[in-house]
């Protein structure tokens, strides 16, 4: 074949794209393509294709696409933590004339890949699934408000999941680091597919969140239950209505950037190249508008998570509600305003850097009255130091010090010194970590009976939070020390060899959490076969106060029976409080969405013209175009996207929730 | 139904409709309004009748400002009350970050611009 | 909705509606594509900030005197301007029933869409062939992907407009089509004030720069 054609149907992609020349990706290749075809090999074997076609990938159930989520979460983390015990070797290795054993292409990759999947398909998939999981059950409300777009929203997530691994096998990622800043990401610097994948997973994804924000504020707003008020609405609803607030208003933003970038690079526009009048640092000071709300669409949610636990597990009403409401609103309308503290340096006068180290510093105060408000929540409380609570102690302590060093970075003077080294590196892991990562495991061992109907095993749970705490103390606390003495981030090797303890000591801890999340992997196996023992028969296992207590464990596919009436905050202790009797009788058909197969379909038409742009595949991006046009507009002529559930069913489902809480006396 | 259950589920009774229509008086009120608000402008910066360019600019940016009110009264039928008022609060809401983000943005680039070497010594350097 | 849930008025609290009706279809829907059109408004203010920006930025190439031609400009805005009314005539017969004459005012709306589009599409056309490409600098960057954008929009309000016309052909001026219509009438009037945003600050003030 001519090359002509050959470029005409791969586009620039051909047998030199494959990595066959770096020994540690092809390794893993083995091993992921024969985890790939033992587990595709074993699904085919127990015949579940079919359950989880029409089961799952196709289901509108909010609950179900939940789960769905935190699993894709969990599942990336795994990669991305594959990426930071690389990084951790490599620079625990690399002194002395070493050249550890990363070369500087692959290593450039590895902390780029880490960033982008840490944030985009860790954290957010994590946050995205619990508040998707837990919002409709806390409200009262049957499904979400637009459960196809659900559906679709959460496939386009997987799509940008997808093309972000492919880059691993498939050509190379991005090496610019995780916010691709030009010009070192333009067309002239960064010539090959590596920010394109970075580009086209990043808009494949964030098509999926922004619909899935708007999908859950209209569910917030139009589906409370008769009797629940704004200022009743739990707390994690709260969080949940502003970080998806954050997400519809910053998103955007995030997308508009990217589309200028690729203009940049497929069309040859100057928005942020250095020559005829473009700006890069027009790039960093819109990616940032986005970037800022970002971190608090991730810890937002977690707020609202710890506020759970910590009246749950004290026993007690949460101190200060109205607070609590107010200051996640005042943070959600302050995380706009402070985005320039990311770029101190970039040059701006003293007026603007002051205007946006005050409003940083700013921020510190509701989530300060935040922090009293739990530590009020459990004074004099009777706390039960089951792990959900375990993970918020933890988090108040490891939070407080990343707040901390946070106020120190508002600082514009002191961030001219510690800008950009381990010292800022150190600082956000702290906030991510000790805020996102803590509260989505507390949530998750919070949550877990009731959408399984187990609970999760304490001592492999407790043995992954001890690993986790230790070592993340002894992985960034060295990183503190380093950057004050003026390390820097993302470097590969090391001349001064008095730094190398550090390194040593901070990969001892990248270790001790490699092992906590090896626990937690065996927490939920071992769960899985104790759970017979560990069941949860009366679907409320934590003596808890909020809604989804109140329907069975895992809730049936309507959630609940009868659409609840709340009186009160803490709706479902209110209800226990009353000597609520929950009805036995007088079951009616339940209306619900029906299942489509439409989101998949789509999402993976939009993956492949991601796949199409970024190889240049020119045939297949406008194929897959057309298609998902089609697909899309074909779906509109169908009108009858509900059914029933028949009373027969309901009937069925409850008295066997009758049986079982009758058992369980 | 009392007043508890109320505040949470109002919009249950007059669900769908909860929208406001116009009429064709409205409609065409909206259509004249716009096209003065239109012309003016257009006539402004074609004739240049106002003495100053500052002054012109001002103007037509409340022209600008007034017709935008005009089309969301009288085409999109905003209200205070559609949607309990969670319209406009978004729209409140929007606004607010629209008016941070592009007034941030140029406050940020032309500090940026006003601390880096002037353009005419830039090109000149090529 | 009929029973009483207030504690103090039947003594005992009811926990449940033993009658409930469902939410209608579409319960959500106008609240969830406004915020939508809100997320869209943030797209094209970054645009705007981002003209707003490099929109100065010639290059040493043309500035806006030497390319826009405020009188093309009017025309075009006029299109969009008809183009709104008509599609509130639409609306108001749908009101009414009359579908006949709803196909007829929507079909008047796509054929003014169209002419928008096209006579945008030649002004651009125009552009480029003088050399003014959008890659000769920074601010021809900006403003074809700011006026480009918004042109997009409407080819896609257009699309959807054919396709809500069939589908209003084939079913009716059933519920479902009467909402969508009225989403599609929100898009087209937002597109609308965003051009007020386009003419007044991208060609009204690069013309008085």
């Amino acid at each position: 074949m001519s090359p002509d054609l050959l470029k005409l149907i791969f586009g620039r992609l051909g047998l030199e794209s494959l990595p066959l020349h770096e020994p540690i990706v092809v390794g893993t290749f083995a091993v992921v393509a024969t985890g790939g075809l033992v587990m595709l090999a074993g699904l085919t074997y127990f015949r579940v294709w079919g359950y989880l076609w029409s089961e799952w990938f196709t289901s509108v159930d909010h609950k179900r696409i939940g789960i769905m989520y935190m699993i894709l979460g969990i599942v990336m983390l795994l990669r991305g933590f594959a990426d930071a015990l690389m990084m951790r070797l490599q620079q625990a290795l690399a002194f002395g004339g070493s050249e550890g054993y990363l070369n500087s292409h692959h290593y450039d990759q590895v902390f780029t890949a880490h960033g982008v999947i840490m944030i985009f398909f860790v954290a957010m998939p994590l946050v995205t699934g619990l508040m998707n999981f837990v919002v409709p059950l806390q409200i009262g409300a049957r499904d979400v408000s637009f459960p196809f777009l659900n559906n679709f929203s959460f496939w386009m997530t997987v799509g940008g999941a997808v093309l972000v691994m492919a880059s691993l096998f498939i050509g190379e990622f991005a090496r610019t680091g995780w916010l691709a800043y030009p010009p070192l990401s333009n067309i002239g610097y960064s010539p090959d597919v590596g920010v394109d994948y970075y580009i086209w997973g990043l808009q494949v994804a964030g098509v999926g969140t922004t619909l899935s924000g708007i999908n859950l504020i209209c569910t917030i707003v139009k589906l409370r239950c008769p009797g629940m008020t704004m200022m009743r609405m739990p707390v994690f609803t709260w969080t949940a209505l502003c970080t998806n607030v954050l997400i519809v208003a910053s998103f955007p933003v995030l997308t508009v950037v990217l589309a200028l970038l690729s203009l940049d690079r497929y069309v040859g526009t100057n928005f942020f190249t250095n020559d005829f009048g473009g700006s890069p640092m027009m790039y960093v000071n819109l990616i940032w508008i986005w970037g800022h709300p970002e971190v608090y669409i991730l810890v937002l949610p977690a707020f609202g998570i710890f506020s759970e636990v910590t009246s749950t597990f004290s026993g007690k009403r949460l101190f200060g509600y109205t607070s609590m409401v107010y200051a996640t609103v005042v943070i959600t309308i302050l995380s706009y305003l402070v985005w320039l503290h990311h770029f101190f340096t970039m040059g701006s006068g003293a007026s603007v850097n002051s205007f946006f180290g005050i409003t940083t510093m700013i921020i510190s105060i509701p989530t300060g009255a935040k922090m009293f408000n739990w530590l009020f929540t459990m004074y004099r409380g009777r706390i039960r130091f089951e792990l959900p609570m375990m993970w918020t102690i933890a988090f108040m302590l490891t939070f407080v010090l990343g707040g901390m060093t946070g106020v120190l970075l508002a600082v514009p003077p002191a961030d001219f010194v510690l800008h950009n080294s381990l010292f800022l590196i150190a600082h956000f892991h702290n906030v991510i970590i000790g805020g996102v990562v803590f509260g989505a495991f507390a949530g998750i061992g919070y949550w877990f009976p009731k959408a399984f109907g187990f609970k999760l095993d304490p001592f492999w749970g407790k043995l992954s939070f001890w690993f986790w705490v230790t070592g993340f103390y002894l992985a960034f606390m060295p990183l503190y020390v380093l950057g004050l003495m003026g390390v820097t981030r993302r470097l590969r090797v090391f001349d001064d060899p008095s730094l190398q303890i550090w390194f040593i000591v901070a990969g001892i801890g990248a270790f001790l959490v490699f092992l906590g999340i090896l626990s937690m992997l065996m927490q939920f196996a071992v769960s899985f076969l104790r759970r017979e023992q560990l069941k949860d028969v009366t679907g409320d296992p934590w003596d808890a106060r909020t809604l989804e207590w109140a329907t069975s464990s895992p809730p049936p596919a309507y959630n609940f029976a009868f659409t609840p009436v709340v009186h009160d905050n803490d709706a479902w202790w209110d209800m226990k409080k009353h000597g609520y009797q929950r009805p036995l009788t007088g079951f009616k058909p339940i209306h619900m969405p029906s299942s489509t197969g439409t989101g998949i379909i789509l999402a993976g038409f939009a993956t492949a013209m991601g796949f199409g742009l970024i190889w240049y595949i020119w045939w297949l991006a406008a194929v897959s175009f057309i298609a998902m046009l089609a697909v899309g507009i074909g779906h509109t002529f169908n009108y009858h996207r509900d059914f029933d559930i028949p009373a027969d069913d309901v009937v069925r489902a409850e008295d066997a929730r009758t049986k079982l809480l009758a058992g369980a006396k | 139904m009392n007043t508890d259950t109320h505040a949470a589920h109002a919009d249950d009774h007059h669900h769908g409709d909860s929208h406001a229509h116009g009429s064709f008086s409205t409609y065409m009120l909206g259509f004249v309004l716009s096209v003065v608000l239109t012309a003016i402008p257009f006539w402004l910066v074609m004739s240049g009748a106002l003495p100053s360019k500052q002054i012109t600019a001002l103007v037509i940016m409340a022209f600008a400002v007034v017709q935008i009110v005009v089309h969301m009264i009288y085409f999109l039928h905003m209200n205070t009350t559609s949607e309990n008022g969670w319209s406009m609060m978004a729209l409140i809401f929007t606004i607010v970050m629209v008016v941070i983000a592009l007034s941030g943005s140029l406050w940020v680039m032309n500090h940026l611009n006003s601390n880096m070497m002037p353009i005419h010594q830039m090109t000149g350097m090529k | 909705m009929t029973v009483a849930v207030n504690p103090a008025q039947s003594g005992e609290p009811v926990f449940y509606l033993a009658d409930e009706h469902p939410h209608p279809e579409g319960y959500s829907t106008s609240l969830g594509f406004w915020i939508y059109l809100m997320s869209d408004c943030l797209i094209f203010a970054i645009l705007f900030a981002t003209f707003g920006v490099l929109g100065g930025n010639y290059a040493a190439g043309p500035a806006p005197k030497d390319l826009f031609e405020l009188p093309l400009v009017a025309v075009n805005t006029s299109m969009l301007l008809l183009s709104s009314i008509t599609y509130g005539f639409a609306m108001l017969t749908m009101q009414q029933n009359k579908i006949g004459q709803t196909q007829m005012w929507l079909a008047i709306t796509g054929l003014f869409g169209a002419a928008f589009i096209g006579i945008e599409l030649s002004e651009f056309a125009h552009m480029i062939h003088e050399g003014a490409t959008p890659q000769r600098s920074a601010f021809l960057s900006a403003f074809f992907t700011l006026v480009g954008t918004h042109g997009l929009h409407v080819t896609c309000g257009l699309i959807w407009l054919v396709t809500l016309m069939v589908q209003v052909w084939k079913f009716g001026l059933i519920e479902a089509n009467r909402r969508r219509l009225m989403c599609l009438s929100m898009f087209w009037h937002f597109l609308d004030v965003v051009w007020i945003g386009v003419f007044t600050f991208v060609y009204l003030l690069g013309v008085l720069r």
